[in-house]
């Protein structure tokens, strides 16, 4: 029923869009033939550069305007740690200078590099510097676990002073729900009642901290701003550690099911077992993959849709892009719950999978194939 | 190589690094100090409105069991005030028949008993009647006897004067 004037709302934009559209192309047309010559003057925008400055880790937060927040920096090299504040490897208008430490660094589309004398980037003292500089997604993701311990512990705290008995109150009434629904939902129907309880820790640790990720991300201010959840390093590290955590807790059965099938003919066991294989690495990959790409394409999309006021370098087409900002945010707040849920899901599925107990029953194969067409 | 075609999808190994810590990290003190006490919290509490809710079933069925017992106990009761009654009234019933059968027959007997007396009074009183008639014939006809010796009209008058007198008994 609240949709409705948002709905009006956008065919609204969208008729207009549409409506306008030639308009922008025929007033393009003479632009399009200074747009080399403007190219190269000061100030010239470039969507795809300013969007990936937007997702992108950097060694500094940036607020507003000329002002950011400087980071450590943190370089391992083979003469030991290096550290410094990120505020030396830029001059005063934010372009990068060589900072002289334990060799000379410099940054290099926003990573770290060794220079040597004349400037240039020596390409094999570079591989040997480790970065774990505290980069704005670091600290983001620092901020989400203060945040996170701090909002959880105090709503676990609540059980110890009022005692199971009496209704959850404030925190823990906020908390209870989704702790609920990640039991009831996620690890009781896919890991099973006789082991659920010993990956709940592990099934809401992740949930919690993707969920407060993806929403810090979307946040476009300070404490938010920063891409953690769609950030591939982030995803990967979440991901190999539901790796380990689904083979430590694999059984033979699971085993045997990847390398020798039960109840197929051995021509078709051969057959399956490399692709069964490639499917115990497939299913961390395609976790990592789903999440950073649902995160990072989202934020592309909203970036893109504020772009186009600066496309079309006129103030009217906020018009159009705002509603449909708000729109593609709204749809975010879904994603953001969604993936957290998604990922969540997938890995108690998978920890499921790989501790269930053998099928004493005559086609145990027939079983098989339909899980593995659920959970592909 | 490939993945550095695209800087999005090249991981950062410090990102890599801080965020292993920052999850572990996590994971070990969320784990030991609020999903555990959280979890046991929430089952136990769960498990107690599982007890209470069953100790109310049990409760009711007690009270519906103890509400059956005693409508039975009622019912019994009713049955046996009833038969109580009817075997009272059965009694009494009796008790007023045989009264009226024993005064019946008390009666017949005292009514018997008095006719007997009767029969016997009368038959005495007869038999005394004849005895004295039997002497006043006796006595009477000594002196008709003596009289008729002497003057035979005066001894016929005389014994009509005689038997007027014993009419007159």
């Amino acid at each position: 029923m609240a949709l409705r004037p948002i709905k009006s709302i956008l065919a609204l934009c969208f008729s207009l869009f549409i409506l306008l559209q030639p308009t922008n192309i025929l007033a393009s047309e003479p632009a399009a033939a200074t747009a080399e010559h403007a190219n190269k003057e000061e100030g010239s925008f470039n969507v795809t550069e300013t969007i990936l400055e937007h997702i992108k880790d950097d060694h500094s937060w940036h607020l507003w305007g000329h002002t950011s927040i400087a980071l450590p920096v943190i370089l391992y090299t083979p003469q030991g740690f290096d550290v410094f504040s990120s505020e030396k490897l830029v001059d005063e208008h934010h372009e990068p200078v060589v900072y002289k430490g334990k060799f000379d660094y410099k940054l290099v589309e926003g990573k770290t590099k060794i220079v040597n004398a004349a400037g240039e980037v020596d390409v094999v003292a570079s591989k040997k510097l480790w970065d774990f500089s505290i980069t704005k997604n670091v600290a983001s993701l620092f901020i989400s676990v203060i945040i996170l311990l701090l909002v959880i512990l105090t709503a676990a705290g609540a059980y110890k002073k009022t005692g199971v008995t009496s209704a959850p109150k404030g925190l823990q009434s906020f908390m209870e729900p989704i702790v609920l629904f990640v039991r009831d939902e996620i690890a009781l129907p896919n890991i099973g009642a006789k082991r659920y309880a010993k990956y709940m820790p592990f099934l809401l640790t992740i949930f919690f901290l993707i969920l407060t990720n993806n929403f810090l991300g979307l946040i476009p201010l300070f404490p938010g701003g920063a891409n953690v959840s769609g950030n591939i390093a982030f995803t990967m590290t979440l991901a190999v550690c539901v790796f380990i955590v689904v083979n430590l807790s694999s059984n033979k059965n699971y085993w045997e099911h990847i390398f020798w099938m039960p109840g197929m003919h051995w021509s078709m066991k051969l057959f399956l077992a490399p692709i069964e294989l490639i499917g115990v690495f497939n299913k961390p990959i395609s976790l990592m993959i789903r999440l950073f790409a649902n995160i990072t394409a989202g934020h592309i999309l909203v970036l893109s849709l504020v772009c186009l006021i600066f496309i079309f370098k006129t103030v009217y087409a906020a018009a159009i892009a705002v509603p449909f900002v708000i729109f593609i945010f709204m749809i975010e707040l879904l994603v953001a719950f969604l993936q957290a849920y998604i990922f969540t899901m997938l890995t108690a599925m998978y920890i499921g999978m790989a501790s269930e107990e053998a099928h004493h029953d005559h086609h145990p194969a027939g079983e098989g194939a339909d899980k593995e067409l659920v959970h592909h | 190589m490939f993945l550095e075609i695209n800087p999005l999808v090249l991981p950062d190994i410090g990102l890599v690094f801080w965020n292993t810590v920052a999850f572990v990290g996590l994971l070990v003190v969320l784990g030991k100090f609020a999903w555990k006490p959280m979890l046991k919290a929430i089952s136990d509490r769960e498990q107690g409105i599982e007890d209470s809710l069953a100790k109310a079933d049990k409760m009711k069925a007690d009270i519906t069991a103890m509400q059956n017992e005693n409508e039975a106990l009622l019912a019994k009761a009713r049955e046996e005030r009833a038969t109580l009654i009817k075997e009272a009234k059965e009694a009494s019933e009796k008790m007023i028949a045989d009264a009226k059968d024993k005064a019946k027959s008390e009666y017949e007997r005292i009514v018997a008993d008095a006719q007997v007396a009767i029969t016997q009074q009368k038959n005495a009183a007869l038999t005394e009647v004849k005895n004295q008639v039997g002497s006043l014939v006796v006595d009477v006809a000594e002196k008709v006897l003596r009289r008729e010796l002497s003057n035979k009209a005066e001894q016929e008058t005389y014994i009509k004067q005689l038997a007027d007198g014993v009419k007159l008994n």
